[in-house]
């Protein structure tokens, strides 16, 4: 365990295993990202998230306008 | 009181939705500010470039040199401007994103009041002289301290307004808030790590030296440029451009692509400020390759944002709001490029040091920041007030006015700062030096004048917009107060 530490503490290998590790993940999210249809499918539907309020601007608005 | 439901077809898995009005009373605060302190801060802008026209105007007074009223512009403007109108806009966002109220009101009204001290204390502080001299983290450390309140209350706002959400998923918008959030408390903790002179002196010295003090300090330059200037912002663009166009964004698994490759590659790139210094090659490499890489997504994003109007361009020449921000992305896209390619070593070895530095910054910052946020402004604004714009006319007038002012203030400096370039490393035929320092100096003055009369444009088209939107809260607070205004949703 001790060896495994000062084979860390040193830059020269714990620099490249980061970049190692940061690549790979970055790898998998594009992987999880574009490697389903279902799954993209799903991730799509998200976009419409900020068209949800969009019942209470009406509502806001006939409210406004009622009052005016 | 206001209740929203869940119409989306596409969203049937999520649940009906009824939750209160949401909390307007703290963005409108922030909102307001924004404008005021873009006018302020511009206004120093416009004020300072004319000193370098005309240095008559230090009126030989120590408070208004070039120097100590340098930061008061910048601060005034990223943080002033930029951080009012990120925190009016998120606090937006994200109720609206997350349906439901923001947590902890009491905290996010300390948040407004604590921002617009630091503000405040930091331009007063720097026309009275004291400075890190760190740029973008001039402020002094009692000033960080309360800087760094705020930022740990901001936090959990949002965190807790994000645990409260009725929406299952938190949206992309939101994500990009959230880094800029953690990544500035960490780059603001480490970046102002220093030793006060003593507890009532406001002088403090940096706890590193040499080249360590300067590849911190641009570890944090120009990721305060990253997740301050660029991500938080990208965040506004993710919710507004869609909601402008009454489109949903182009492609909602690009903008997850576009975060996390943002996200890993930014942190890496701030030793780009410092070729050809004392600092080891290997990490100039690496800031340049890293910046290199940042094209993709950067660029990625950009043309997400654009195709959104994808069908629907015909809103480029109807909608003055959707043009700010279409131009917005398209400045993005330009200076996102432009910044690579000042990376290189051998174009920074021209331009560094130069006015071209100072244009790239200015394309980006009124190019995008502005711009951006002009555009979320005008689309929330009036929807805080339950109002319309006063004028869409005077948005079309200030987006003119503003592109021209952005467009002469870039072109000056481009040509000025390859000049300097130029002319720092022109040999004569015995070698020696062919000009002298106050020969470039006195070759820039033409484009030092254009420049200002591009900040005069800018500022111009920013009074406009201030005089519009005081007409449009002022016709929403009157219309509020009508006979009957009572049952109405704020």
């Amino acid at each position: 365990m001790s060896a495994l530490l000062d084979w860390l503490a040193r830059p020269e290998n714990a620099k490249p295993l980061g970049l190692v590790i940061l690549f790979t993940t970055f790898c998998l999210i594009v992987l999880w990202v574009y490697g389903s249809r279902r799954r993209g499918e799903r991730l799509e539907r998200y976009k419409h998230i900020p068209f949800l309020d969009e019942a209470e601007d009406v509502k806001d608005a006939e409210d406004g306008r009622a009052t005016r | 009181m206001a209740t929203i439901t869940a119409t989306s077809p596409s969203l049937a898995a999520s649940p009906s939705l009824a939750v209160p009005q949401y909390d307007y009373d703290i963005i409108k605060k922030f909102a307001v500010m924004s404008i005021v302190w873009a006018v302020v801060g511009m206004g120093a802008g416009v004020f300072i470039a004319a000193q370098l026209a005309w240095p008559v105007l230090n009126f030989d007074i120590p408070y208004l040199t070039f120097g100590r009223f340098r930061p008061v512009h910048t601060s005034a403007v990223i943080f002033g401007f930029g951080g009012s109108a990120l925190f009016a806009t998120s606090y937006y966002v994200v109720q609206r994103t997350c349906q439901t109220r923001l947590f902890a009101p009491g905290l996010a009204t300390f948040t407004f009041w604590g921002w617009q001290a630091v503000i405040v204390l930091a331009a007063l502080s720097y026309v009275l002289g004291y400075s890190q001299g760190r740029e973008y983290a001039e402020m002094e450390w009692p000033i960080d301290l309360l800087i760094l309140a705020v930022w740990v209350a901001y936090m959990a706002v949002y965190i807790g307004t994000l645990m409260n959400r009725k929406q299952p998923h938190i949206y992309v918008a939101n994500w990009f808030y959230l880094s800029f959030i953690l990544a500035t408390a960490l780059l603001h903790v480490f970046n102002n790590l220093a030793m006060p002179v003593g507890l009532f002196s406001m002088k403090s010295y940096s706890l590193f030296a040499g080249a360590q003090d300067a590849m911190t300090q641009w570890w944090y330059g120009h990721n305060a440029v990253g997740f301050f200037l660029t991500a938080a912002f990208l965040g506004m663009m993710y919710y507004f451009v869609p909601k402008q166009a009454g489109r949903p964004i182009y492609s909602y698994r690009l903008s997850i692509v576009h975060f996390w490759a943002l996200s890993f590659m930014y942190m890496w790139v701030g030793t780009h400020h410092l070729h050809w210094t004392a600092i080891p090659d290997w990490t100039s490499t690496l800031g340049a390759t890293f910046s290199i890489m940042l094209l993709l997504p950067s660029w990625g994003g950009m043309i997400n944002g654009i195709m959104t109007l994808s069908g629907a361009w015909d809103k480029l020449r109807t909608d003055p709001v959707m043009r700010f921000m279409i131009v917005a992305l398209s400045f993005y896209g330009m200076s996102t490029f432009e910044g690579p390619l000042m990376s290189l070593k051998d174009v920074n070895a021209l331009s560094h040091y130069t006015d071209w530095t100072v244009g790239h910054v200015h394309s980006g910052a009124l190019g995008w920041v502005a711009m951006i946020s002009f555009g979320s402004l005008y689309h929330m604004i009036p929807r805080l007030w339950n109002t319309q714009l006063y004028s869409e006319r005077l948005v079309n007038v200030h987006f003119w006015v503003a592109t021209i002012g952005v467009l002469l203030y870039i072109t000056a400096m481009w040509i000025s700062g390859i000049s300097q370039g130029l002319m720092w490393r022109a040999f004569d035929e015995y070698g020696n030096l062919q000009y002298s320092f106050v020969e470039s100096v006195a070759a820039m003055h033409p484009f030092y004048v254009m420049r200002t009369i591009g900040g005069a444009f800018f500022l111009s088209g920013m009074l406009i917009m201030a005089y519009n939107i005081t007409m449009t809260i002022r016709q929403g607070v009157r219309a509020a107060r009508a006979p009957g205004a009572a049952l109405a949703v704020a």
